[in-house]
Formats: C-alpha cells, sequence, structure tokens
C-alpha cells in the first residue's frame, strides 16, 4: 500500500483532470469495465471492503503512472489485480489486515497464484465477488443516500465528481457520505457475502430499491433545470441487467429490469423541443424505443415464467407493458390497470399508489369516479407536499369542467416541485385552465 | 450512449467455412462476458451479400439489384449494438474479442433527440 496521500486520492477525478491522452482515455474506460470485478476479487482476499477499494485505488494510480509510458497492457484487468494481489501480500507481510484473516488470506493468494490470470478464473467464483459488493454497498444498515451513492462508486466505477453532478449536490456532500458509509460497514463488522435464505429476500429488496432509486432519479429528476437525467437511467439499467445475469432465478429482479427498460423507452418522447415535459398521454408513441420495449416485455416475460405471484416491480412492469401495447391512448387497457393497481397495493399499500390508481380509474371509468377517490386522499399526510396529488386532482377537475378550483390545484403543485421544467408545464396548464374559464 | 459496432470482412472470409468449435467457444464466451455487463443490447450475424438485394433510388426511379455485388472489400457481416458509457469503453470492450482477422467499425448512435 503507497503513502497515506495517495491512498486517499480518489483515482476517477485524477484520471479526469488529465484526460489528456489517449492512454488516459483508455485507462478511464478500462477503470469503469473492470473496477467492480477487482474491488469484489479483492475484498473477498482481504475481507475488508474498505482495505479492497484502497488497493484497487493503488492499483490505478500505478496503471496512471505507467501505462502512458509502457502502453496499455494485453490484459489490463489483470494487469490490475496482479497488481493489486502484490500490495495485498505486503499488507499481510505487514501484518496490517486482520489476524483472523491471516490464514485465509494466505490461502487465497496462494490459490490465485496458481491462476494463469485473472479472467480463467472460475466465473462464477467472480459473479459472486460481484454480487457480494452489490449486497454490501446496499446494506441496509445504510441510509438511501449513502447507499446509491456507494453503488454508484464501487459499482459504477463513477468518481466522486459524477455522482455529484449527477445529484446535484456539493462534490463534498458525496465524499462524506461515502468516508461515513465505509465507516459504518466497518463498524458494524458487516461481512463480505452473498446472504442467502430470508435474509437475502429482504437484503436483495434493499438492492433493487437503490438500482430504481437511482433510474427514478434519472427519469424524473426532482431537482434541477433538467427534466430528465438519461445517463443515470442507463447506469441503473445496466446494474439492473448485471444483476439480472447474476441472479436469474428471481423473479423481481426481471421485475425491476423489466420496469426500467419500458419506462426509459419513452426517455426520448418524454421531453418537448425546448426541454419541458411530456406527460404519457400526450407523448407521440412513434418515438417510443421499440428495442427497449421488446426487451421490457422479454424482462417481465422471464418473470412471468419464473412462476409464483408477480411482486410489486413486475406488476408495475405490467403496467408499463399496457401502456407500451396500446398504439393509443384510447387502446389503452385501463380496467387491467386498475386491477394491476389493485395487486400492487395489496403487496405494498401506499398512498402514491392509491392516487395512481385513482388516475387509472378516472381513465376506465370517468373523471367523477377518479376525483372520488383523489378526494379521500387529500388529508393523507404521506401526500402533504407531494406535488402530483394536486396536478392529478387539477387535471380531473378539469375533465368536469371546474376550470377554477383546477387552475388553483394546478398552481399549488407548481409551488410544490423543485424541478424547473415541471413547474413551468404546471403553471402553463393552470394559465390553460383560466382561458378555458373565460372561453365558456 | 449506445454504438453499432459493425463487423465488416472481405468476401473470402464472408464465405469461409463455418468457425472451429474452439473458436466458436471463445466468441460465445466473449459475448456472454457482454451480456453480463450488461453491454449487449442487440446482436445478429448476416446471411451473406452474395444473397443480398440492394434498391437504388434515382429521383422517383427504384431499381432492385440481385448480389453478389461488385465491390466485395467491406462487407458487413454482422452488428452489434451496444450500451456503453463512453466511445473509450467500446473500444476496450472490442479489443478484448477472440477475432483473429476482419475490421470492426464502431458508431454512435443519435438518441434523445431534442433533449
Amino acid at each position: 500500500m503507497k503513502s497515506s496521500s495517495t491512498r486517499a486520492c480518489d483515482g476517477a477525478v485524477a484520471i479526469t483532470r488529465s484526460a489528456a491522452g489517449e492512454a488516459h482515455r483508455a485507462i478511464e474506460a478500462i477503470w469503469r469495465i473492470e473496477s467492480a470485478r477487482l474491488i469484489a476479487g479483492l475484498a473477498r482476499i482481504v475481507g475488508d471492503f474498505t482495505t479492497a477499494e484502497e488497493l484497487a485505488q493503488d492499483a490505478l494510480v500505478a496503471a496512471l503512472e505507467q501505462w502512458p509510458v509502457s502502453g496499455v497492457p494485453e490484459k489490463p484487468g489483470a494487469w490490475l489485480m496482479g497488481t493489486a494481489k502484490h500490495q495485498a501480500i505486503d499488507l499481510v507481510r505487514r501484518g496490517q489486515v486482520l489476524e483472523r484473516k491471516h490464514q485465509e488470506v494466505g490461502r487465497d493468494l496462494e490459490r490465485a497464484s496458481e491462476r494463469p490470470g485473472m479472467e480463467t478464473a472460475l466465473d462464477e467464483e467472480v459473479g459472486d465477488d460481484l454480487l457480494g459488493l452489490i449486497f454490501m454497498a446496499c446494506h441496509p444498515i445504510l441510509s438511501r443516500d449513502a447507499r446509491v451513492a456507494l453503488t454508484l462508486r464501487v459499482l459504477g466505477g463513477l468518481s466522486t465528481e459524477a455522482i455529484a453532478r449527477a445529484f446535484l449536490v456539493p462534490v463534498s456532500t458525496i465524499a462524506q457520505r461515502i468516508v461515513r458509509a465505509k465507516r459504518t460497514l466497518s463498524e458494524a463488522r458487516v461481512r463480505f457475502e452473498v446472504p442467502t435464505g430470508p435474509v437475502r429476500v429482504a437484503r436483495l429488496g434493499s438492492v433493487l430499491e437503490v438500482i430504481y432509486l437511482i433510474f427514478n432519479e434519472g427519469y424524473s429528476a426532482t431537482a434541477g433545470e433538467d427534466w430528465v437525467r438519461p445517463e443515470l437511467c442507463e447506469e441503473a439499467l445496466r446494474l439492473g441487467r448485471i444483476l439480472a445475469e447474476l441472479i436469474p432465478t428471481e423473479p423481481e429482479v426481471h421485475g425491476v429490469v423489466a420496469l426500467m427498460e419500458m419506462q426509459a423507452s419513452r426517455l426520448g418522447a418524454r421531453v418537448g423541443p425546448s426541454g419541458e415535459p411530456v406527460l404519457l398521454l400526450d407523448q407521440d408513441r412513434a418515438r417510443w424505443d421499440r428495442l427497449l420495449i421488446r426487451r421490457g416485455l422479454a424482462a417481465l416475460e422471464r418473470a412471468e415464467r419464473l412462476g409464483g405471484a408477480l411482486g410489486p416491480y413486475a406488476l408495475q412492469a405490467a403496467i408499463a407493458a399496457c401502456h407500451a401495447r396500446a398504439t393509443t391512448p384510447a387502446e389503452t387497457d385501463w380496467p387491467r390497470i386498475v386491477a394491476l393497481y389493485d395487486a400492487v397495493e395489496q403487496l405494498e399499500p401506499s398512498p402514491v399508489v392509491e392516487l395512481n390508481r385513482a388516475v387509472a380509474v378516472g381513465m376506465a371509468f370517468g373523471p367523477a369516479a377518479g376525483l372520488e377517490l383523489v378526494d379521500t386522499l387529500i388529508h393523507e399526510p404521506a401526500l402533504k407536499s407531494y406535488h402530483l396529488l394536486p396536478a392529478v386532482r387539477g387535471d380531473l377537475l378539469r375533465k368536469l369542467g371546474r376550470y377554477e378550483e383546477a387552475r388553483a390545484e394546478f398552481e399549488r403543485a407548481a409551488s410544490l416541485t423543485a424541478n424547473v421544467r415541471e413547474t413551468e408545464l404546471l403553471l402553463r396548464r393552470a394559465a390553460e385552465c383560466a382561458a378555458e374559464r373565460m372561453a365558456r | 450512449m449506445r454504438v453499432l459496432i459493425l463487423a465488416k470482412e472481405g468476401e473470402q472470409t464472408e464465405a469461409a467455412a463455418p468457425p472451429t468449435p474452439a473458436a466458436m467457444a471463445e466468441y460465445q464466451k466473449f459475448n456472454e462476458d457482454l451480456v453480463k455487463a450488461g453491454v449487449v443490447l442487440e446482436a445478429g450475424r448476416l446471411h451473406p451479400s452474395s444473397q443480398a438485394r440492394r434498391v437504388r433510388f434515382d429521383g422517383k426511379k427504384r431499381s432492385v439489384i440481385d448480389g453478389p455485388f461488385a465491390e466485395t472489400k467491406e462487407l458487413v457481416a454482422g452488428y452489434w449494438l451496444w450500451q456503453v458509457r463512453s466511445m473509450d469503453e467500446a473500444l476496450e470492450w472490442l479489443k478484448r474479442a477472440p477475432y483473429e482477422g476482419g475490421t470492426f467499425e464502431v458508431r454512435e448512435v443519435f438518441e434523445y433527440e431534442g433533449m
């Protein structure tokens, strides 16, 4: 291990700053391909996540020093792993790895050196390492924000700066979040492992939550100038697709992938010419991405084929599939969507789901029926500052010709969102209601 | 971002004997690695260009031309559609492909126009 100043160095940041030469660009790309596997493999060897990440970062620093001169090695992944392992051996010799781990580490290193290069290492083992890393980064003892930051950092290979940029927060905030998350993990002595049995089900829930949170932040940004940030959606999709290959027997993993693929298929249609949001029913369906729809439907089928009742993500994917299959809004199977929301609500009762269901009821059985349901949610504490409640209510009131009430609701909704684009859309709707009232 | 990888081969390799089982296994392993990394969106291998047809547009006129075609230096033999984070990442993946010959062209696909 190098000096502490090198250790603290954020390797990925260092790359962006000196991104002059071709070698540096190649190293950055290689890092994003290899880093998760590298950290995961090292974590299994040294048994400690923080040490593993530091070793990986040191190997990256070594690559940044040497590759621009020597050229990129033929097998860069194996080079990085080899370099990191040498340093791990050093650590073991100097007694810097936890006492109880010594023998294990020695054994692992021996086995590792018998292997002719990492890429021939048992694929299954590599897969398990990667899964272990995912479960660790998404550990429920961490806050949601910490899980998201840590996942993007160690599994996405994103720099602290890139994560901060994506979430529109200061770099220091993300850096602190990551440091604190690592400390929490080591203080709680969280073991690097792939959980099994009932624990696994709960832990998997946390993993899926993190992936979908990342997706959603990209799909409808909660703050800032942009309504969508596709790179976050792509990152979440990539993580989901990787997870689906690692544990293909978990229906909800395919469920969340299906949901993301189908929602992402609408990304291009969701934004108007000047960056304004375009809502589902107003979208030009010819712009929906057929490839992602096909992939989404295939993932949903994989979830269904595994048998059993569909979980909440797969059910939401089934709802998205209803939209994807309809060539016009009028062709949408709204009664089926209502039934699917009923099923979601039984599994995970939530006021937000009830609100969505009310929208579907409004479409299937008329705005009065929808409004009746929405009105039962007005005093729901969880929806007190949720901008979509007045937005939905405004929409239903408008359809019923109650323009003045609708206008007030859209204005209230506009005051509740921090997203600039969404505020503009809602204020436009309010103005339309005012105009419609005058025209009457 | 999305990139389209076009596998370009000469006339000879395009119509060459099927690959050996060992080469096939290597290729499959590479493809699996790509799928496991969440990179592949779509992949396909094309029938030889001798079976292909072309439609040429000239004003209102359309003429259909049957293969094989005269220019056979760089025929597209297959394609991949990849989801990657940069052109460099695509190149790093591509360099790992177990091919002994041929040229592969990497093209970025337009996405999210107007965003």
